[in-house]
């Protein structure tokens, strides 16, 4: 019996890192094809894999970088930050989740807000970071989300969200519910001053997210294979008893059963951003220098 | 016997039955005074559990099966009721139901959640829990009443929007979306009143209004208590804790701004006394509609962003 009690290895403690995120060895093995892939070249192609075009996710920041010119970017309401309302406790006080969360993800909250140009227009961007408490949605998150949309409305620049969240926040409580009834009221705004919002739905986007802000774009647009749905894939696994069909709640499920305008690539995502917006914004299209 | 579908009304439910018991017996020899007491006893009684219940017993209180539900509000506060069906799209949705009736002299369209009692009606009524076409329907509902200058009652009484195959292929998540920013804009006054659970997302997309009322024993919340137990205690059992700590009651919901007003129940709850209740409900929605008839279209959409603008709790640095 001795040895069934042998003590495991203790594994080095380390920042845990958020998910399908590159590690830093020199290899990985895709998540979709299974494939050894080299990190540099995954890096070099966005985190797409070269084998199988599988998306790995990829940070807030990255993700700014991806969409936003060079220079000119202004962080904005970067100072609002989640509080505790409700003195929540599970098996960890909320508090300490929070802070362990600001440390290991590097932001305040779980979305970060940004004024820049794509392709020379000028946008607000709101990019979610889903290494931050699963990108949910509390308090802070809802106000700099409507802080964003009311920029939006006040400067007339198009307002891009890029959504990556498991839903709302439950150590909030009702109170992360009804943000999604505050960047809805926004968003009514913001249509009737017939400003674009282009919503991006990145993998996952589910819950309240979903059930607000990010299906009310004047288009809402995906990144290939992300799981984008209501309720999670394990509760409607449980509640109907058996296995879900292959491809459900993924992009291209919901662009059949017409729920998004486009499954876009990341490699060409910017520039089907900025098109849109140049044809919403009816801006003369670039014409080619000869 | 069955089980009480809330346990702490033991005492309550013994007294009942010895009252019940003792009416069966023929009158004199002292039935009418033992009679007054078991009566006395019993206010006794359920004033005391119902004065210290936990998040998690009235969340049972919300459940309960003999508590009103959209249809018995109509029935009792309005008349003239024509229910309207489908979505024009895909089918009619019987977890929620919508129509116009005549509120205290004025027209008004009506729409809620709506559970089912007895086996059969709740599967028919998917027990309260709609798929996409049930809020499509709502909306088309709201929309013509906003043509007509009609206002919008909801009644919010759901477990949740229902996660299901057919709902997520229908789009789930965009009619609730739809709906959040529909109501958000829709030029005609909305009241809306949680009158037993009020299960996030599902209870949302009926939730916004110029002024929402709160039964004194229904809930609200972003998850159940069940659901917040298995994801953050990793244990369905820890449903009381995940309920205390979500605050999801009456006086918690006045407290963060979420509500406007709690609607008194009648002693020992709604499913006690349902003409009691639906009568106290009357009264408020008639008060509060008055209030709101007299404000413009504009000064009504502008109020209502404020209500929901302010909710939440941040801080701000730097």
């Amino acid at each position: 019996m001795a040895w069934f009690k042998k003590a495991k290895r203790q594994r080095p403690v380390g920042r845990e890192r958020p998910r399908s995120q590159v590690p830093e060895g020199l290899w990985v093995k895709c998540e979709g094809c299974r494939e050894i892939i080299y990190s540099k070249e995954l890096l070099k192609n966005l985190r797409i894999c070269p084998k199988c075009g599988y998306h790995f996710r990829i940070s807030a920041r990255e993700r700014i970088e991806l969409l936003l010119d060079d220079g000119r970017q202004k962080e904005l309401f970067a100072g609002v930050q989640s509080t505790d309302p409700l003195a929540f406790k599970d098996s960890k006080p909320y508090k300490d989740r929070l802070k362990s969360y600001r440390k290991q993800a590097g932001e305040k909250s779980a979305v970060i807000v940004v004024e820049g140009e794509m392709e020379e227009i000028p946008i607000v961007l709101a990019v979610m970071v889903y290494g931050f408490m699963g990108g949910s949605m509390g308090s802070a998150v809802g106000e700099k989300i409507t802080r964003a949309i009311e920029e939006a409305i006040h400067t007339e620049r198009p307002l891009v969200v890029v959504s990556a969240s498991g839903g709302a926040r439950m150590q909030e409580g009702v109170l992360s519910l009804m943000q999604m009834a505050k960047i809805s009221a926004a968003l009514a705004r913001l249509r009737d001053r017939r400003v674009p919002f282009l919503s991006v739905l990145t993998d996952p986007t589910t819950g309240g997210v979903t059930a607000s802000f990010a299906m009310l774009g004047d288009l809402n647009i995906a990144e290939p294979g992300a799981l984008i749905g209501f309720a999670g894939p394990r509760v409607i696994q449980q509640t109907i008893g058996e296995n879900l069909p292959e491809g459900f709640q993924r992009s291209e499920f919901l662009l059949q059963h017409g729920f998004l305008d486009l499954v876009v690539k990341r490699t060409e995502l910017k520039e089907t951003l900025a098109r849109c917006l140049r044809h919403l914004l009816k801006m003369p299209a670039k014409v080619a220098e000869s | 016997m069955c089980a009480l579908e809330a346990p702490f009304e033991e005492p309550i439910e013994e007294l009942r039955r010895r009252i019940d018991e003792l009416e069966g017996f023929p009158p004199g020899s002292g039935r009418r005074k033992e009679l007054k007491k078991l009566r006395s006893d019993l206010e006794k009684t359920t004033k005391e559990v119902y004065g210290r219940l936990t998040r998690w017993e009235k969340t049972l209180v919300a459940r309960h099966s003999d508590r009103p539900y959209t249809l018995e509000y109509v029935g009792c506060l309005m008349t003239d009721w024509v229910e309207i069906h489908g979505d024009r799209a895909h089918a009619d949705d019987a977890a929620i139901v919508a129509g116009m009736a005549t509120f205290r002299g004025r027209s008004v369209a009506v729409i809620g959640h709506q559970k089912g009692r007895g086996t059969k009606e709740r599967i028919e009524r998917n027990f309260g829990q709609p798929r996409p076409e049930g809020y499509r329907k709502a909306l088309r509902v709201m929309r013509m009443a906003e043509k007509f200058g009609l206002p919008v009652l909801t009644f919010v009484d759901t477990p949740g929007a229902y996660p299901g195959v057919g709902a997520e292929e229908r789009g789930q998540a965009e009619a609730i979306a739809r709906n959040l920013i529909e109501m958000a804009s829709l030029r005609v006054p909305i009241i809306v009143t949680i009158t037993g659970e009020g299960g996030s997302g599902g209870a949302l997309a009926l939730g916004v209004g110029d002024r929402v009322l709160m039964l004194e024993y229904a809930i609200y919340s972003v998850i159940s208590p069940e659901g917040c137990a298995a994801i953050l205690w990793k244990d369905q059992q820890k449903k009381p804790e995940a309920a205390e700590a979500m605050r999801l009651t009456a006086p918690d919901l006045l407290e963060l701004g979420v509500v406007d007003e709690i609607v008194p129940e009648p002693l020992g709850g709604a499913h006690a006394d349902p003409n009691e209740a639906c009568r106290a409900v009357g009264e408020a929605l008639a008060r509060n509609l008055e209030e709101l008839e007299g404000k413009s279209p504009d000064e009504l959409l502008e109020h209502r962003y404020e209500r929901f603008r302010v909710l939440g709790a941040f801080d701000e640095k730097g």
